[in-house]
């Protein structure tokens, strides 16, 4: 149920619809709930229903921790030159 | 940016996962409550449980609405189905949930009753339209998640004046759900991996209760790999900092204030019922909604007499105490055997965000053979 799937609008159509594709897939959506979602724009669509437009500077911004992730980890996993056991491939 | 993938990255899963080993302090037993079924089946498909250390469990909440309906209302749902007038147009994983005597919709359907799987209300209302002999019935189950797509189209139908639908009304409420987790005397759950779909309409505001008035912390999370691993990591954070706040990490779709539409549409659908029973959890006041008053006309509960009885689960069902946190799947005795997706016992079982559907879809089956030996 809380199933919801990310869509880029394609156009608008009447009754507060709008044509959605869902990689190649294309399908009628409603976009009462997202008044303000245009062409191009993407959003979050469960049961038929646009139910948020997704925020590309928040998504990004959570790549960018990802990132940082990832860096730190590499960080943590370089062997230290000081250490020799590490250098040998030993655990610290 | 497909808004998908990005969030699936292995050595970001993994970097994340070595934060959360190295947050959690050893010997301890941290328990953390992801609410949503859709949280449950994502932890289970890409093996999550796996990467975190012994110290921090993950415990299933009652997120899941099909779960939670008790088999009473199922068979009040057959009952409006089996008329030969109806059309019953319901979500496909609501089908094979069992009623009273095992009997389902599914089964009503196999025994002549016109029952179709659509994809959104607004297809049900679109059969209401085509096929104006018919009486076209919408089983409208779900949070609050999908409870804002069900008021649209009852506003639709009444604005169109299509007569011939209506809506059998079993949408539940999250919040009332999470209080009654956190009065239960046995459940002693650290934090909460706060629902992501349902946070897209009511915002993150709800949840403020349950860092004010029970001390726990909650961190609303996307349903991708890295947005669960992240929010464990930083209700940890949270937990070694002693703080208990509310955290957005599915900021790229839940704004604080949820979606006002949407909340719009919910106010001028429904009412928020007395009370409401749920399966394993019993009545929660004030936790369902019902259709309102200036809407009557559409509410399947008006045009049909339905049985209306309080069934009681099988002895041998322990989904109430796994939609409270209290029970493993694997710690059900009917749990792959009397209980399976294709014969179920009870609606963990065969919701598509059960847990015990999702244990047995991932082979985690096998861990009872670990369990008891």
């Amino acid at each position: 149920m809380c199933l919801a799937v990310p869509g880029q609008i394609v156009e608008r159509l009447d009754d507060g619809l709008a044509k959605v594709d869902f990689t190649g897939v294309r399908r009628n959506v409603s976009v009462v709930f997202t008044p303000d979602a245009e062409p191009g724009d993407w959003v979050l669509v469960h049961v038929g229903f646009a139910l948020a437009q997704i925020d590309e500077d928040e998504a990004r911004a959570t790549l960018e921790l990802l990132g940082e992730a990832i860096a730190a980890e590499l960080d943590a996993s370089r062997p230290d030159p000081s250490n020799k056991l590490q250098l040998a491939g030993e655990a610290p | 940016m497909r808004y998908v993938d990005e969030y699936r990255d292995g050595r970001a899963a993994r970097a994340i996962a070595a934060e959360i080993r190295a947050l959690a302090e050893p010997g301890s037993n941290v328990k953390l409550m992801e609410v949503c079924g859709g949280h449950t089946h994502a932890i289970y498909r890409h093996g999550l449980e796996a990467l975190l250390p012994d110290e921090v469990e993950l415990v299933h909440g009652p997120g899941c609405p099909v779960c939670v309906i008790p088999m009473g209302r199922v068979d009040d749902a057959v009952s409006i189905a089996e008329r030969p007038e109806v059309t019953f147009a319901s979500f496909g994983d609501m089908l094979r949930v069992p009623g009273g005597r095992r009997r389902s919709l599914l089964e009503a359907k196999a025994r002549g009753a016109d029952v179709r799987t659509v994809y959104s209300p607004l297809d049900a209302l679109g059969i209401a339209r085509r096929e104006p002999e018919r009486e076209v019935v919408f089983f409208g189950v779900g949070f609050e998640t999908t409870a804002p797509a069900t008021a649209l189209t009852l506003l639709r139908a009444r604005e169109l004046g299509v007569r011939n639908f209506s809506v059998f009304c079993n949408h539940v409420l999250i919040g009332p759900a999470l209080r009654a987790i956190l009065d239960s005397p046995e459940t002693a759950i650290d934090g909460f991996v706060g629902p992501g779909h349902v946070s897209t309409v009511i915002g993150t505001r709800p949840y403020d209760f349950v860092c004010r008035e029970y001390g726990r912390p909650v961190v609303v999370a996307g349903f991708e790999p890295t947005d669960i691993l992240r929010a464990v990591a930083m209700l940890l954070r949270q937990l070694r900092d002693g703080r208990a706040e509310v955290e957005n990490a599915y900021g790229r779709v839940v704004r604080t204030e949820g979606n006002p539409q949407a909340l719009a549409a919910l106010a001028a659908a429904f009412a928020v019922r007395d009370d409401f029973e749920w399966r394993g959890l019993g009545a929660i006041p004030r936790s369902g909604l019902r259709i309102a008053d200036d809407l009557a006309e559409w509410d399947a509960e008006n045009r049909f007499e339905v049985p209306g009885a309080r069934i009681e689960d099988p002895k041998a069902c322990r989904c109430g105490d796994v939609l409270r946190g209290l029970a493993k799947p694997y710690e059900c005795g009917v749990f792959g055997t009397a209980c399976t997706p294709e014969k179920p016992l009870g609606t963990c079982m065969v919701s598509s965000e059960g847990a015990c559907a999702a244990y047995y879809a991932y082979g985690r089956h096998q861990r009872r053979e670990q369990v008891t030996a």
